[in-house]
C-alpha cells in the first residue's frame, strides 16, 4: 500500500486557485522531490498536506487512512511531521529541549507525575534524553544540546528543524527548502545525512529544493508544479529533461 | 567546548536551589529579630503580605513568561480563592478545631475555587490573542470584584442560601448565620495564616512552577509561547496546554487569597485589593523582576511593596517617585540608547578593559 | 416613557464614551499601544476646567479652550518624554510606562488638588427639554453631547480620509515601515495622534462632568477603561467602530444600571464586551489578521 496517497487536492485563496487537482503516490521509503518555480504552490500544498489549510477538493489518504480535514495537530499524530521554510524552531529553548517537544507524544507522564516528581517522571525523562542525543548525534548536534536553539547558526537551524521532526517518529517527513541558504559542502552533509536517516528511521521523504544538484542527488522521483498545477511527474532523468519543465524554469 | 553547556544546566538547578536557600534565610532573620524584638511592628505585618504578593507575582509570571500570554486579572482569582477559603474557615471555625486542618483544607479549597475558575475562563477566553486577551482578562477580574460585592451567602440547619438583593431576602431561620454580607465582605475569619506557613507556601509556588517547567508539559507550554504553529506541527495540544497553564497560575494565585483572607478581620472586595489595579501592580512585578525570571519576581514584589512603605518620610511625594521610578527604569531597560550605553560603560566591561590593560603592559 | 429617557442617557454617556475612545483607538491603530494614561488626561481636563471657573470665575467657554490646549500639550509631553524612547521595545514595556505616567498623572492630582471630591459645575448651560406633555425630560447636557460628538466623528473621519497627515495616519496605521519608505514622517504623525487623541479628552472630561459631576484624581481611570472596551468593542484601530462600540456601551450600562442591578452595572458591561469578543475576537468592525505560515 503506498504511504501517501493524494487525489486531485485543491484550494483557492479569493480568486486565485493556489492549488489545483494535486495527486501523488508516494510509496512507503520513497524519497520523492516537489520542484517549481517560485510560487508554484509548492509551500501551499504542504500547508494542505499537514492541516494547516483545509483543501475544499480532492482527498488524502496516509498509509490507507483518510486523513482529509484534519488539524495540524491531528496529522501530526497520524504521521506526518514537517520542517518550515522560514525557520521556526523554539528559539529560546535548548537544542535538547526543542528535539524533546519533537518526542512529546512518544511519551506520555501526567502533570501531577512531573510537578511531583514522581519515579514515572525520571524513568521518562532518561528516556527521553537518550533519545534525544541519540538523533541529535545523526546531525552532528550532541555537542550542542544545552545552548539556546536561537544561538545555533544557521545551518545548525536547518538540521535541528529535521532533527526535531523526526523525533515525533513521522512514517512521512515533509522537509520545505532543507538546503536553503547552505554552501556547496554543507548541502553536500545534508544529501548525506538524508540518505542515512532514510535508512535509520525507515521514514519516507518529500522535499521541496531549489537546489537541482540536492534534488537530481538524492530524489528518486520528482513532481513539478507550476501556476499550482501539475506539470510533469516521474523518474528524475525524465522529468528534467521535459522540455515543458525546462521552459517553466528557463522561460521562453 | 563540550563542558560549557552541561555546566549552563547544573548552574540553573543550582540557581533555584539558591533561591530556595535564601528565602529560607530571610525567614530565618525575620524570626531572630521578632524574637529579640528588633523588627518594627510596620515591618512585621508586612511580612505575609510579602509572601502573598510574591505568590501572586511568581504565579502570574507562569502566566505572562512561561506561557506567553498577557493577563490583566489576576487579582479575581487572588479574590475567589480568598472568599471560597474564608468562607469554609468562618463555616467550621467551631467545628474542626484543629488550625492546621482547617488551614490546610482552606488552602486547598482556595486553590481549588480559583482552578475551576480559571480552568472556565481559560477555555473561554484563551482563544484571542495579545491585547485582546489582556482586556477580557481585565473584565474578568472586574465581574469577579462586581458580584462579590452582591453575593450574601447564609448557612443555617436546612444548608447555605445565596441571594444577589439583600441579607434579608436569604430567609435564614432563627440562628442562621450571614456568612458573605454583600459590600460588608465576611467577618471574622479566623486569623490562620502565619509568617511559617506563608514562607512555606511562597516556597511550594516556587518549586510547583520549577518542576512544572522542567517537565513535559511545561516544555510544550514555551514551545506554544516560542512557536505556536511549529508547537501544533509537533502535535501539541495547544488548547489543552494554554488552559492548563492558565488554570495552575489561577490556583495558585487563590492559594495568595488564602493568605490574603486569614491574615486579615474583615475581608472585602474593592478597587484597592481585587479591582484591576491590584492585577496591574503584580503584573508590574512580573515585568520588571523579569519576564520568565521566577526569582527577579519575588524579588520586585519585595523591593517595590516595601519602597512605597519606605519612602513615607516623603508622604505625598511617594507615589509620584514610585511611579517616576518605574518609567525611568523601562526606559533604562528598553531604550535603544540608553541599552547601548549599558554596554559601554557595563562593569563587566571596565574588568575586561582592566583585565587587557594588564596583559599588554605584562 | 423612561426606557426612551434611559436610552437617551445611555446614548449621552455612550456619546462620552464615543470621544475618550477616539483617543485609544487612533493611538492603538498607530503607535501599536495600549495608552492605559488616557483616563487621566480626562482627569486632568477635569481639574483643569474646574480651577479656571471655580477658583478664578472665568467663563466656562474659556475655561474649556483652555483646557483642550493644556491637555493637547500634555499628551505631546507624556508622548515625548516616556513613550517615544520604547518606539522599538516590547509592547508588554510600552504598557508599564504607561501604567507608570497614569500612577503620575494620578498622584500629581492628588498632590496639587487634594484628596477630597469636587463638585464639578456644568460648563453646558442649555435649557432642559421637555417632550410629551412633561413626561420625557431631556437634559441640557444631553443635547450638547449628543450632536457634538456627531460634528467630531464627522470632523475627524473627513480628516483622515482627506488631509495629508490624516493619510499618513492610515499609511503609518497599515504598515509603519512601507510608511517611512514613503516619506511619512512617523515620529510627527505619532505626535499629531496623541495631541488630537488628548484634546478629545479635553472635551469629554468638559461634557462628562457636565452630567457626573464627583471629581477627584481617580475619577479619570473607570472612564478610560470602560471607553478602552468601547474601543475594543467596536473593533480597535477603526473610527466608526470606536462611535459604536461607545454608544451602545453607554446604553447598556445605563438600561443595565436602570432595570438590573446599579451595582452590577459595570459587570455587565464587561460581560457584553466578553460575549462580543467570543463571536467576533475582533470586534464588531474589526479586521482580520491571519497568520502567514
Amino acid at each position: 500500500m503506498a504511504m501517501l496517497s493524494v487525489k486531485n487536492l485543491g484550494i483557492s485563496f479569493g480568486g486565485l486557485r493556489a492549488v489545483d487537482s494535486f495527486s501523488i503516490t508516494i510509496e512507503k521509503g520513497e524519497l520523492y522531490g516537489l520542484i517549481g518555480p517560485n510560487g508554484a504552490g509548492k509551500t501551499t500544498t504542504f500547508n494542505l498536506l499537514t492541516g494547516v489549510y483545509k483543501p475544499d477538493t480532492g482527498k488524502m489518504f496516509l498509509d490507507g487512512v483518510d486523513i482529509t480535514g484534519k488539524n495540524t495537530i491531528e496529522i501530526n499524530k497520524a504521521g506526518i511531521a514537517r520542517t518550515f521554510q522560514n525557520i521556526r524552531l523554539f528559539k529560546n529553548m535548548s537544542v535538547l529541549d526543542n528535539v524533546k517537544i519533537g518526542l512529546h507524544n512518544n511519551y506520555s507522564y501526567s502533570t501531577a507525575a512531573g510537578i511531583l516528581r514522581l519515579p514515572s517522571f525520571f524513568k521518562s525523562e532518561r528516556q527521553m534524553n537518550e533519545r534525544a542525543h541519540d538523533i541529535l548525534s545523526v546531525f552532528n548536534l550532541d555537542q550542542d544540546a544545552n545552548l539556546l536553539s536561537a544561538n545555533l547558526p544557521y545551518g545548525k537551524q536547518r538540521k535541528l528543524e529535521i532533527a526535531r521532526a523526526l523525533a515525533t517518529n513521522p512514517k512521512l517527513l515533509l522537509l520545505d527548502e532543507p538546503a536553503a541558504g547552505m554552501n556547496p559542502s554543507e548541502t553536500e552533509e545534508l544529501m548525506e545525512t538524508i540518505t542515512l536517516i532514510r535508512k535509520k528511521y525507515d521514514v519516507t521523504i518529500l522535499l521541496i529544493e531549489h537546489d537541482m544538484k540536492l534534488v537530481s542527488g538524492i530524489c528518486e522521483k520528482i513532481y513539478v508544479l507550476n501556476f499550482g498545477t501539475e506539470l510533469a511527474n516521474g523518474l528524475p532523468q525524465d522529468v528534467l529533461n521535459n522540455p515543458e519543465v525546462i521552459k517553466a524554469y528557463l522561460g521562453e | 567546548m563540550k563542558m560549557k553547556p552541561a555546566k549552563q544546566v547544573s548552574n540553573s538547578t543550582r540557581s533555584n536551589l539558591i533561591t530556595i536557600g535564601a528565602i529560607i534565610i530571610v525567614y530565618i532573620i525575620c524570626q531572630i529579630m521578632i524574637a529579640n524584638g528588633s523588627i518594627s511592628n510596620l515591618m512585621k505585618g508586612l511580612l505575609i503580605p510579602l509572601c502573598y504578593y510574591s505568590i501572586m507575582a511568581v504565579s502570574l509570571n507562569l502566566t505572562v513568561g512561561i506561557l506567553g500570554e498577557l493577563s490583566l486579572g489576576h487579582a479575581g482569582f487572588m479574590c475567589i480563592g480568598a472568599f471560597a477559603s474564608a468562607f469554609f474557615s468562618k463555616v467550621t471555625v467551631d467545628t474542626i478545631p484543629n488550625v492546621f486542618i482547617r488551614f490546610t483544607l482552606a488552602i486547598l479549597i482556595g486553590a481549588l475555587a480559583a482552578a475551576l475558575l480559571g480552568s472556565l475562563i481559560g477555555t473561554v477566553v484563551l482563544r484571542l490573542r495579545g491585547d485582546y486577551l489582556a482586556i477580557v482578562t481585565l473584565a474578568f477580574n472586574e465581574i469577579i470584584k462586581n458580584v462579590m460585592n452582591v453575593l450574601y451567602i447564609g448557612v443555617d440547619s436546612e444548608g447555605v442560601h445565596f441571594s444577589i438583593k439583600d441579607a434579608a431576602s436569604l430567609n435564614l431561620e432563627e440562628g442562621g448565620q450571614t456568612i458573605v454580607n454583600g459590600p460588608r465582605g465576611i467577618t471574622g475569619t479566623p486569623k490562620d495564616a502565619t509568617f511559617g506557613i506563608a514562607i512555606l507556601l511562597l516556597i511550594l509556588t516556587f518549586i510547583i512552577i520549577i518542576n512544572l517547567v522542567n517537565s513535559r508539559s511545561g516544555r510544550a507550554i514555551m514551545a506554544i509561547r516560542d512557536n505556536r504553529i511549529a508547537a501544533e506541527s509537533m502535535g501539541i495540544d495547544i488548547t489543552k496546554f494554554k488552559i492548563l497553564a492558565f488554570t495552575i497560575s489561577a490556583s495558585l494565585a487563590g492559594v495568595a487569597g488564602v493568605l490574603y483572607s486569614h491574615n486579615i478581620s474583615t475581608l472585602i472586595a474593592t478597587q484597592k485589593n481585587f479591582g484591576y489595579n491590584m492585577s496591574i501592580m503584580i503584573l508590574v512585578f512580573v515585568v520588571l523582576g523579569g519576564i520568565g525570571n521566577l526569582r527577579g519576581s519575588i524579588i520586585a514584589a519585595v523591593v517595590l511593596t516595601l519602597l512605597p512603605e519606605y519612602l513615607r518620610f516623603m508622604q505625598d511625594y511617594r507615589m509620584i517617585i514610585y511611579a517616576i521610578v518605574l518609567i525611568v527604569m523601562m526606559i533604562f531597560n528598553w531604550n535603544p540608547k540608553c541599552i547601548a550605553w549599558r554596554k559601554n560603560h557595563s562593569i563587566k566591561g571596565y574588568l575586561a578593559m582592566l583585565f587587557n590593560k594588564q596583559k599588554k603592559e605584562a | 416613557m423612561s426606557f426612551i429617557s434611559y436610552v437617551i442617557r445611555g446614548i449621552s454617556l455612550g456619546s462620552v464614551y464615543s470621544i475618550i475612545a477616539l483617543g485609544y483607538t487612533m493611538v492603538y491603530g498607530i503607535a501599536k499601544m495600549l495608552n492605559f494614561a488616557h483616563g487621566d488626561v480626562i482627569m486632568i481636563g477635569g481639574f483643569i476646567i474646574f480651577t479656571i471657573m471655580s477658583t478664578m470665575g472665568l467663563n466656562p467657554l474659556i475655561a474649556v479652550i483652555v483646557a483642550i490646549i493644556l491637555c493637547t500639550l500634555l499628551g505631546i509631553t507624556i508622548e515625548r518624554i516616556a513613550y517615544k524612547p520604547l518606539r522599538k521595545a516590547p509592547s508588554l514595556a510600552v504598557l508599564i510606562t504607561a501604567i507608570g505616567v497614569s500612577y503620575f498623572l494620578q498622584n500629581f492630582a492628588l498632590l496639587i488638588f487634594g484628596a477630597d471630591t469636587k463638585s464639578f459645575t456644568s460648563v453646558i448651560n442649555v435649557p432642559d427639554l421637555k417632550l410629551a406633555g412633561g413626561n420625557l425630560t431631556i437634559a441640557g447636557e444631553t443635547l450638547v453631547t449628543i450632536p457634538l460628538c456627531i460634528i467630531i466623528m464627522i470632523a475627524l473621519t473627513t480628516f483622515v480620509k482627506k488631509s495629508k497627515t490624516g493619510r499618513g495616519m492610515v499609511a503609518v496605521s497599515e504598515d509603519r515601515d512601507a510608511a517611512i519608505l514613503m516619506g511619512v514622517n512617523v515620529n510627527r504623525t505619532i505626535a499629531i495622534t496623541f495631541a488630537i487623541g488628548s484634546a478629545l479628552a479635553a472635551v469629554a472630561s468638559a461634557l462628562m462632568f457636565s452630567s457626573y459631576p464627583s471629581l477627584s484624581s481617580a475619577s479619570g481611570a473607570m472612564p478610560g477603561i470602560k471607553a478602552f472596551v468601547a474601543a475594543v468593542f467596536g473593533g480597535i484601530g477603526s473610527i466608526p467602530g470606536a462611535m459604536i462600540g461607545g454608544i451602545l456601551l453607554g446604553i447598556i450600562e445605563i438600561l443595565g444600571r436602570a432595570y438590573i442591578s446599579s451595582q452590577l452595572a459595570d459587570a455587565i458591561v464587561f460581560f457584553v464586551l466578553i460575549l462580543v469578543l467570543l463571536i467576533k475576537p475582533t470586534g464588531i468592525l474589526g479586521k482580520q489578521i491571519q497568520e502567514k505560515v
